[in-house]
């Protein structure tokens, strides 16, 4: 075993343990985030009696398609670093030999493992109270999605959990300047919920604002991986290069800000 | 000779050359109006923290880092391991400046902060050790060997103390998890920060005499900052004083009693109360409690008042002792005080800072 693959174990084996050690807080989360739930119920309604692209079976696979993306994408950087800076308890990782983020980019996946029996549980549940989603109807035939839509949609998947990733912890950099960048970073979350086919998929926007909103990185986080996942058509090409645009960007912006503000790093209280 | 420079032929294990550190900090009135002032207009104003400060520090060499509360220690200890970046001048450890944070140094140092902990909080310190020993690429069974190590010197049990969660453990116990974690990976510098602070008697004894042994079998550098007196008597030759980021004495303990403390107190019980102004022919007269009496005599004139006590009167017990550590470093603080009212504008060391002998 190389040393970076036992280090990388390491960091998993603590943070799971300390998520199952909050593990009611987990199931508090992932009840928290089930926003596309709610969508999930109010699209449907809508889409049977309004005049929509999509009909119910397809708002309802949509969603359920939302939120896994979700749960598997979710990032919480932001609050932890920002703590770790304003309290000081950063120090004692910043004397380490190894770069923390990759501590915290492992406790996010450390606390999407401990999340995993929650999710599969709810999403049991939105199939049995919505089994056209599965089933299909007269516009939309059943979910049997292929290899091609599991891996392309879990590669996406993958993709759109870094690029927040490193969206939010580049954000959570300024914490070296600025004592509450979480609040800041609220505004970027404004965006993600309208603009990345959360609160309503891209097919009911104008197709001038749909055209727009595709350029922003926004609506690559979720609405495609969801669509990948639903095994629909999607502009795949497109949709990596955006990703991966994006991700090397941000990687070296993050650089950056991690070397200037390591400069501003007072290491308060401790 | 210049800061870089060894005394003996060996590299010093930290050089420090002019480092200073200026913190710029919001000045705010407190009370509402305070606040609102401070939202419409910002007020900075800058603290130097650190100025001018110059060290080297030998391998094997414990340095005691004495310094009243906010005098500049923690931050210099934070400037030594890279946490913090300095304004103004040159630090090198083991070759290495640390603000860069190069695996190279960070594996050969380790900090450790008597009011911070780096182990996790509700995980048994095992865990934090495990991953300490992944993090440093010790392998699994060199790690199991160093843990049952240091584990037995400071009284630790691997299915008791190792094995609960950190919270539970008690302030003593916890710092000795901590010391196994820091040390875990055989680090050649050593910044002790208040590593006693809040102990009993009992567990500053243990840590106290940990930090020795470690340091004589490792020939690790270990620069220690401690309010408990007994800490640096027991483990530091050479003491640094630091006065408001300033460093005002640099040199062998005993110099320091010398410089500051030229009067030896006599401790004396005799067999017939004698008043102060009976006694004050010997020396300044601290106090007299019945038969017992605490002199202050100058070290010169020591075993002359002596033998005229131990002559003029019947004596049942007499001691000298030096003026407690602590006193001494108060009368330096003082005497650093007097000189910055009058030296305003002295350059940084100008006041009692001498070369190292």
């Amino acid at each position: 075993m190389s040393a970076w693959t036992r280090r990388l174990r390491a960091f998993f084996g603590i943070e799971y343990a300390l998520m199952l050690t909050y593990r009611a807080e987990i199931l508090l989360w992932a009840i928290a985030t089930c926003l596309p739930l709610i969508m999930l119920g109010v699209w449907t309604q809508a889409a049977e009696s309004g005049d929509f692209v999509h009909g119910p079976a397809w708002m309802a696979r949509y969603f359920i398609a939302v939120f896994l993306v979700r749960q598997v994408t979710i990032v919480w950087v932001i609050h932890h670093f920002e703590y770790l800076v304003v309290s000081g308890r950063l120090s004692p990782q910043l004397l380490l030999p190894v770069d923390p983020v990759w501590r915290y980019a492992v406790a996010h996946l450390a606390e999407q493992a401990c999340r995993i029996p929650i999710v599969a549980v709810m999403l049991v549940g939105c199939l049995l109270l919505f089994p056209a989603a599965w089933r299909g109807d007269a516009t939309v035939g059943p979910w049997v999605p292929g290899w091609g839509a599991l891996v392309g949609g879990a590669l996406a998947c993958m993709a759109a959990f870094t690029l927040r990733f490193l969206l939010q912890y580049t954000f959570g950099l300024f914490a070296f300047w600025l004592e509450r960048v979480a609040a800041v970073h609220e505004l970027v979350y404004l965006l993600i919920l309208f603009l990345s086919g959360m609160v309503a998929p891209l097919e009911v926007f104008p197709a001038a604002a749909r055209d727009a909103v595709l350029w922003t990185p926004f609506p690559w986080l979720v609405w495609f991986p969801a669509k990948l996942m639903m095994g629909e058509p999607a502009p795949v090409l497109r949709g990596f290069v955006t990703l991966g645009v994006w991700i090397v960007a941000l990687a070296v912006v993050n650089r950056v800000v991690w070397i200037r503000g390591l400069k501003h790093y007072s290491a308060m209280g401790a | 000779m210049s800061p870089g420079a060894s005394y003996d032929g060996c590299v010093p294990s930290i050089v420090v050359d002019n480092l200073s550190k200026t913190y710029r900090v919001a000045d705010k009135d407190p009370g509402l109006r305070g606040a609102v002032r401070h939202l419409l207009r910002r007020q900075h104003r800058e603290v130097k923290a650190v100025r001018g400060v110059n060290l080297v520090i030998e391998p094997g060499e414990v340095v005691g880092f004495l310094g009243a509360n906010g005098a500049g220690k923690t931050t210099v200890m934070k400037m030594l391991t890279g946490l913090v970046h300095p304004t103004a001048g040159r630090v090198e450890v083991l070759g290495h400046e640390p603000k860069r944070r190069r695996a190279a140094l960070l594996r050969q140092i380790t900090l450790v902060m008597g009011n911070k902990q780096q182990l996790v909080w509700d995980l048994p310190a095992g865990d934090s050790l495990r991953l300490n020993a992944a993090v440093y690429g010790i392998p699994d069974t060199e790690a199991k060997r160093r843990t049952d190590e240091l584990c037995e010197v400071l009284g630790l049990g691997r299915d008791k103390e190792l094995s609960q969660p950190v919270r539970k453990l008690s302030l003593g116990q916890r710092m000795k998890c901590e010391l196994v974690a820091a040390l875990l990976h055989h680090p050649k510098v050593l910044f002790l920060d208040e590593p006693t602070l809040g102990l009993d008697v009992n567990a500053q004894t243990a840590v106290r005499d940990f930090v020795g042994r470690y340091n004589a079998q490792h020939g690790a550098s270990v620069l220690l900052t401690s309010h408990y007196m007994a800490d640096i008597t027991a483990l530091c030759k050479r003491v640094v004083v630091i006065h408001r980021g300033q460093i005002h004495f640099d040199g062998p303990l005993d110099d320091l009693t010398t410089r500051f403390a030229p009067e030896r107190q006599v401790r004396v019980e005799l067999a017939e109360p004698v008043g102060a102004q009976g006694l004050s022919a010997y020396g300044v007269v601290e106090s007299v409690d019945g038969r017992a009496a605490t002199l202050r005599v100058p070290r010169d004139s020591v075993p002359a008042a002596v033998n005229r006590l131990l002559s003029d009167h019947r004596v049942v017990d007499l001691t000298v002792a030096d003026a407690p550590i602590d006193e001494v470093v108060e009368k330096l603080f003082a005497h650093a005080d007097a000189q910055g009212d009058t030296h305003a504008d002295t350059p940084p060391d100008a006041g009692l800072a001498e070369p190292r002998p």
